[in-house]
């Protein structure tokens, strides 16, 4: 039923408040992207420099979480506290990722093949 | 516009029914193809059990008795308990919560259409060389060797069928938290609500793992990949966890929402609030929860080590607190209650000690040591039959007789619903009760004969001779519901008198936007607040008569189901399968292959662009309208005449 098209006029006072906080929100994101391509370089360094698997490997996975969470807050806008059932979207998206994350812990624990 | 008032030609009834986003609409047809697929897997089963009812009797073939025990399986949970559960999901959810219909109705569409179409695809291949054979469970190591097309009807079945499953899933958690009225706040939802909500949270988190395990099984079988093939580095075993990591939550999927129908049906018969409200929403949760940590207790025989087997029993054991709670709760509710036994309380009644006792050999299964000596053996059959028919079947048929007013405005009959319930309910303790038993005696599951004189022969008897009884109380039923269709209509709210919750407060028969205002929730049981406070309405009104939108009719749901059946069929005959080349299957030449595929996709992708592109903004019924439709309906109530053609 949330089909209707909104038309709405804004005043002068509106149109600057949202142009500001629409370049606010620009340069976050252009702030996210340069950091996930600098976490990028780092990991692609970290493998090409030669360090001892045993860092490697939880290193590249910690910064593949970090860009996650990013991707999820940054560009997917789970960050916006004001959405409309955000509390229950965080809610999904960590209950699964948490039930997920136990398959895994499981398959590579107790579960020997 | 009217929804009473008009009598249309059949073409058009049909068409109407095609094309309906009317979540009441929708909820008729997942009743009416569950039934289908409900009677069908009926059928099977009896078949089966004719077979076992003397040693070496010859009446089916050991293939047949394979196919037929395949297709029991899985039409019985996919196709029928799924689609019933979703039946009353459908007709009730929506009025329980004070809405005018599923958050998406074309989703909803949808949903109905992949599952049917799915279930059709898989029943095709009866006609078509053979249904699958390997166990509703299809495990990798036996059903990669199967010859012919089975297997794949099962995979290219269940993908499509489980698609819609997922895609209505995701719809009614959308609908439960975003469209309810004002006032229903989550601790005021009532518990069907609830557990229909955890139900379709568990659909969305179980059901891609068996889409994934599907999508592999499908390009091992069809096109030649070696994901499960141990020859070929695969790992046979990853389909079992795959296929039990959905299919435990998948247990509690189908039993949560008949949870939630006996926590309906439970306090309007004994006439007292739910006992312990918040601890049974609590306890649902947890249920949902915990659902997803126990799936290894099917494969305690695997060989997966004692630490994981430990582990694993401890995790299942702690399912039955959880479970435990709701029970008592049940039982303190009717205790003290002024108890009305109708036949939907009968059921509630003949529910909880045969739930238990499913509850309890779960228990037992679930000490690994014990399960070594049980598993694969009749005590498993017994056990989960008691879980399904005693809690799932006895919540679907209690909920039939108790929601058929809403549903159709016409009462099932009380005296052959008692006796429809008895003959079901002996018939189903006789059928199921003794092979407890035959499983301790060591008699396995799955075999399609026995040899005489080991002490089985009396009790395979009896167990046929009670499941035909529940072929007779199914009959009855289905009488039931056709002697209903010309019974007296009943044009009131609240048949049982002792309604509670909203939509109990509608009159039917409703309209086709259930509520000309939206109600103002003001507590738990709205209408039982609302009718403690002498309101004749049932409910206070949340704002005043006002234009209503409604979501326009559609058919691009079948069409898009439909592409995905054709193209369901290019994969089917793909000249790249391991039978194929076996010479085991027949297949069709690639090109015809890759076409089916690409022609049947092209259609569903055709029709999603077409509802991409086009908006469809829905349509608004006007104040005049509403008034003339609500006059109309007032006097069909009165009168019993359909009103002036509007
Ligand atoms: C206290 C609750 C429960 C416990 C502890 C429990 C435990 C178990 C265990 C350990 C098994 C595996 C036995 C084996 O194959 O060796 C099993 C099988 C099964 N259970 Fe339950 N269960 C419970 C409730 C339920 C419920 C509520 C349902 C369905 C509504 C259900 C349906 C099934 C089915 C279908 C199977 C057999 C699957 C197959 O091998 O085909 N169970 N249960
Ligand atoms: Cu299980």
């Amino acid at each position: 039923m949330a089909h209707d098209t909104h038309f709405e006029a804004r005043s002068q006072v509106q149109q600057e408040y949202y142009r500001k906080e629409n370049a606010a929100k620009m340069r976050s994101q252009v702030t996210q992207f340069a950091i996930m391509i600098l976490l990028t370089l780092v990991a692609f360094a970290s493998a090409v420099a030669d360090f001892a698997p045993n860092f490697v490997k939880p290193f590249v996975l910690l910064l593949a979480g970090v860009q996650v969470v990013q991707q999820l807050y940054a560009f997917m806008h789970m960050e916006d506290k004001k959405a409309y059932h955000i509390g229950v979207i965080s809610f999904f998206m960590w209950g699964g990722a948490l039930i997920a994350f136990t398959f895994f812990l499981c398959f590579l624990t107790i579960i020997w093949w | 516009m009217s929804s009473v008032a008009q009598k249309k030609g059949f073409g058009a009834q049909v068409w109407d029914y095609l094309t309906t986003v009317d979540h009441k609409k929708i909820a008729i047809m997942y009743l009416a193809a569950g039934t289908l697929f409900f009677a069908i897997a009926g059928l099977e089963a009896l078949f089966m059990r004719f077979q076992l009812m003397f040693p070496e009797s010859t009446f089916v073939s050991a293939g047949t008795f394979n196919q037929l025990l395949t297709m029991h399986g899985t039409t019985m949970l996919f196709l029928a308990a799924t689609p019933l559960l979703f039946a009353f999901m459908n007709a009730i959810v929506p009025l329980q919560i004070g809405a005018r219909d599923v958050a998406f109705p074309f989703l909803n569409s949808l949903g109905f259409w992949l599952f049917f179409l799915g279930a059709v695809f898989l029943h095709l291949s009866f006609f078509m060389g053979g249904a699958p054979d390997a166990g509703w469970t299809s495990y990798a190591s036996l059903s990669l060797y199967s010859p012919g097309h089975g297997i794949d009807f099962y995979v290219l079945g269940l993908q499509i069928s489980g698609a819609g499953t997922l895609i209505s899933g995701i719809n009614f958690i959308v609908t439960i938290i975003t469209m309810r009225a004002p006032g229903m706040t989550f601790m005021r939802m009532p518990l069907f609500t609830w557990t229909s909500l955890v139900s379709s949270t568990l659909i969305l988190f179980a059901f891609p793992p068996l889409t994934v395990g599907l999508f592999l099984m499908l390009v091992d079988r069809m096109f030649g990949a070696n994901f499960f093939d141990h020859t070929m580095g695969g790992n046979t075993i990853i389909w079992e966890h795959l296929f039990w990591i959905f299919g435990h939550p998948e247990v509690y999927i189908l039993v949560l929402p008949a949870f939630g129908l006996f926590s309906e049906i439970i306090p309007v018969f004994a006439r007292k609030r739910l006992f312990g409200y918040s601890s049974m929403v609590f306890a649902t949760i947890l249920i949902g929860f915990l659902g997803f940590m126990v799936w290894a207790h099917h494969m305690f025989t695997t060989g997966l080590g004692a630490t994981a087997n430990a582990i694993f029993a401890v995790a299942t054991m702690t399912i039955a607190v959880p479970t435990g709670m709701k029970v008592f709760n049940w039982i303190l509710t009717i205790w003290g209650g002024s108890i009305k036994v109708t036949v939907p309380m009968l059921y509630a009644l003949g529910f909880i000690p045969s739930f238990v006792a499913g509850g309890v050999t779960g228990v037992m299964q679930a000490a690994a040591p014990l399960d070594y000596q049980l598993h694969d053996s009749y005590f498993i059959v017994a056990h989960f039959h008691y879980v399904i028919v005693g809690g799932i079947v006895t919540a679907l048929f209690g909920a039939a007789h108790f929601y058929w007013p809403i549903m159709f405005n016409r009462a099932l009959n009380e005296k052959l619903g008692v006796l429809t319930f008895w003959i079901f309910f002996i018939g189903f303790h006789l059928t199921f009760f003794l092979q407890h038993f035959l499983g301790l005696m060591g008699m396995p599951r799955r075999v399609f004969t026995y040899m005489g004189d080991q002490g089985w022969d009396l009790f395979n008897l009896i167990s046929t001779i009670g499941a035909a009884m529940m072929g007779v109380g199914v009959i009855l039923l289905v009488l039931n519901v056709l002697i209903s269709i010309k019974s007296e209509p009943l044009n009131r709210r609240d048949y049982w008198g002792d309604g509670r919750s909203l939509e109990w407060a509608l009159e039917t028969p409703l309209p086709f936007y259930n509520f000309k205002q939206t109600p103002l929730v003001r507590g738990y049981d709205p209408y039982w607040i609302e009718k403690q406070e002498g309101n004749k309405e049932g409910m206070v009104y949340a704002e005043p008569v006002g234009d209503i939108h409604m979501p326009n009719n559609s058919i691009l749901p079948l069409i898009m189901s439909i592409g995905t059946f054709i193209a369901a069929f290019g994969a089917l005959y793909s000249p790249w399968g391991d039978q194929a080349i076996a010479g085991t299957a027949d297949s069709v030449s690639p090109g015809l292959s890759v076409g089916l595929i690409v022609l049947g996709l092209g259609i569903t992708v055709g029709a999603m662009i077409a509802r991409s592109l086009k908006d469809d903004l829905g349509y608004h019924v006007h104040v005049a309208e509403i008034e003339a439709i609500e006059k109309d309906l007032a006097q069909y109530r009165a009168t019993g005449k359909k009103g002036g053609n509007k």
